[in-house]
């Protein structure tokens, strides 16, 4: 009979006909991948904070909100039809998904469909019961808490929930005494500014951090556009670039690393058309708490919605999203004459998504995205002072230059 | 755990789910204590796949091995050999139990 060729993380002794695969390093298909391989699950907008920052909470207590949610058995049936067409994990998120009386069973059922899940979660709801669920029945990903400061004042005022950062703090420490794998990530707020150095420390301590935590800090807008003084807070609280920049590259070597390896991948000018990333099918899709498919968890156009309530999982991954998304093109002359032609795009987080939360249009070019980009452009030695990324003619030329001198 | 026998009897363990994904059968650890790290899965080669189909709880390793050795034309012998390999490995990684005594 034969056998795989092993790899270098299987054990060394006897022949394995189990061979052990690590999802994010080997190619497990030989022709063609699943379907859809990461389906993401809003199991609610509603949160149990108001953050100041945030770009989807609606209160949880709001029950025309809860009233509109998909019921238990629809979450089942569409977890089924993830597992049907192929994911190998589903992202259970919000709002905060443990707000769902029903999350411990939508966790079982996943899990028992074969799928892994990856819980985001600001981990106030974590009661002994569930952690003693996640212990027994791992959720096979890291589940990601976010944290957003290290005192009482700091946190809720960010959150502005009392009693939040007691409820978070126990609800990771039931985590740990579990061993139950968790990492953190943080968002870079007025009140917590101060706090990186004592954030950073206490992250350390968690056995699951390899690395040291990330930081929302370039905040989106609310996808939904449903107000006007929350996105103008939201824009308020957003980093200035340069800002951004010196946060992002006080550990210099691993951000040139890192950047480095992205933009090789990653950075090309996209030209007219739209949904180069794959969002909606292939890769990623995500559904809202009122069961509307959407092609990621930025993008809420509902021109670009599918009703998994009137249609499948199947039919809106091989013929809805396909079918509208893989030709649509750019028409906005500012897109074309600035995003389509520019370099950075990859780097730059401009996306249909994120144009359609600040502009209500997929393809309007997103001012502080762009100047995020040419701040780390500047950096990485991409740009001169003054120059304008949509304008470089040798764009290609300038990463191979950067890649092979970070190499040398 | 004592040598598997080609009388024994095995099936999957309810502590895994095996799925199928565009030709390739993949093992999903459900439990603690399979798999030690998070985004690890296991995936059975086609040989492997074919033994895993036909581990039905019901069916011994050697009537296994005889359906397998008519179906590809081969050794029954050389098959029962990898059967017993394969079945030791799944039993050890907690994938298999068995239904009844080697």
């Amino acid at each position: 009979m034969d056998q795989e060729p092993r790899t270098a993380n299987q054990e060394p002794r006897t022949p394995s006909y189990a061979v052990k695969r690590s999802i994010g390093e080997h190619v497990l298909w030989k022709e063609r991948g699943p379907l859809l391989s990461r389906l993401d699950l809003e199991l609610t907008e509603r949160c149990d904070n108001a953050c100041i920052h945030c770009c989807i909470n609606l209160p949880a207590a709001d029950a025309q909100a809860q009233a509109r949610e998909l019921r238990t058995g629809e979450w089942q049936d569409i977890l089924r039809q993830a597992a049907d067409v192929g994911a190998l994990s589903v992202r259970f998120t919000g709002g905060e998904p443990l707000l769902r009386e029903d999350f411990a069973e939508l966790y079982l059922y996943a899990r028992r469909l074969g799928l892994k899940v990856l819980l985001f979660t600001n981990a106030r709801l974590i009661t002994p019961e569930l952690a003693d669920l996640l212990a027994r029945i791992p959720p096979r990903e890291l589940i990601e808490v976010s944290v957003y400061g290290m005192r009482r004042e700091s946190y809720e005022a960010v959150t502005r929930a009392p009693g939040s950062y007691d409820e978070f703090r126990r609800g990771v420490g039931l985590l740990w005494e579990r061993r139950v794998p968790f990492v953190v990530k943080g968002a870079l707020l007025p009140p917590n500014k101060g706090e990186m150095e004592e954030f950073e420390a206490w992250a350390a301590t968690i056995p699951w951090m390899v690395v040291p935590p990330g930081y929302a800090m370039f905040f989106e807008l609310r996808g939904r556009r449903d107000s006007e003084a929350r996105n103008r807070l939201i824009a308020s609280l957003r980093l200035p670039p340069e800002e951004g920049m010196a946060v992002l590259t006080r550990r210099r070597e691993a951000y040139y690393k890192d950047r480095v390896e992205f933009c090789t991948k990653f950075m090309r000018a996209p030209g007219s058309l739209l949904f180069g990333c794959g969002a909606g099918y292939g890769g990623s899709s995500c559904v809202d708490a009122y069961g509307l498919l959407q092609p990621c968890m930025a993008l809420r156009d509902p021109q670009l919605a599918y009703d998994l309530r009137k249609g499948s999982l199947r039919e809106a991954v091989t013929s809805f999203f396909p079918g509208l998304l893989s030709e649509m093109r750019a028409t906005n002359p500012q897109y074309l004459e600035r995003c389509a032609r520019c370099f950075l795009h990859g780097l730059c987080e401009q996306c249909p998504g994120k144009s359609w939360s600040e502009h209500g249009t997929l393809d309007t070019p997103v001012e502080y995205l762009c100047q995020v980009a040419h701040a780390q452009a500047r950096y990485l030695g991409l740009l001169a002072e003054g120059e304008r990324a949509w304008e470089v003619e040798d764009g290609r030329e300038r990463v191979s230059k950067m890649t092979k001198e970070v190499e040398a | 755990m004592a040598e598997i026998g080609l009388d024994a009897v095995v099936m999957p363990s309810e502590d895994v789910v095996a799925r199928e994904i565009e030709g390739e059968l993949i093992i999903v650890p459900l439990v603690a204590g399979i798999g030690d790290m998070e985004d690890e899965l296991y995936t059975l080669n086609e040989t492997g796949k074919a033994v895993w189909d036909r581990l039905d709880g019901k069916t011994s390793l050697r009537a296994v091995a005889a359906a397998l050795a008519e179906e590809y034309e081969a050794p029954v012998g050389e098959i029962e050999k990898d059967i017993l390999g394969l079945i030791e490995e799944l039993l050890k990684r907690r994938m298999l139990v068995e239904a009844r005594g080697v």
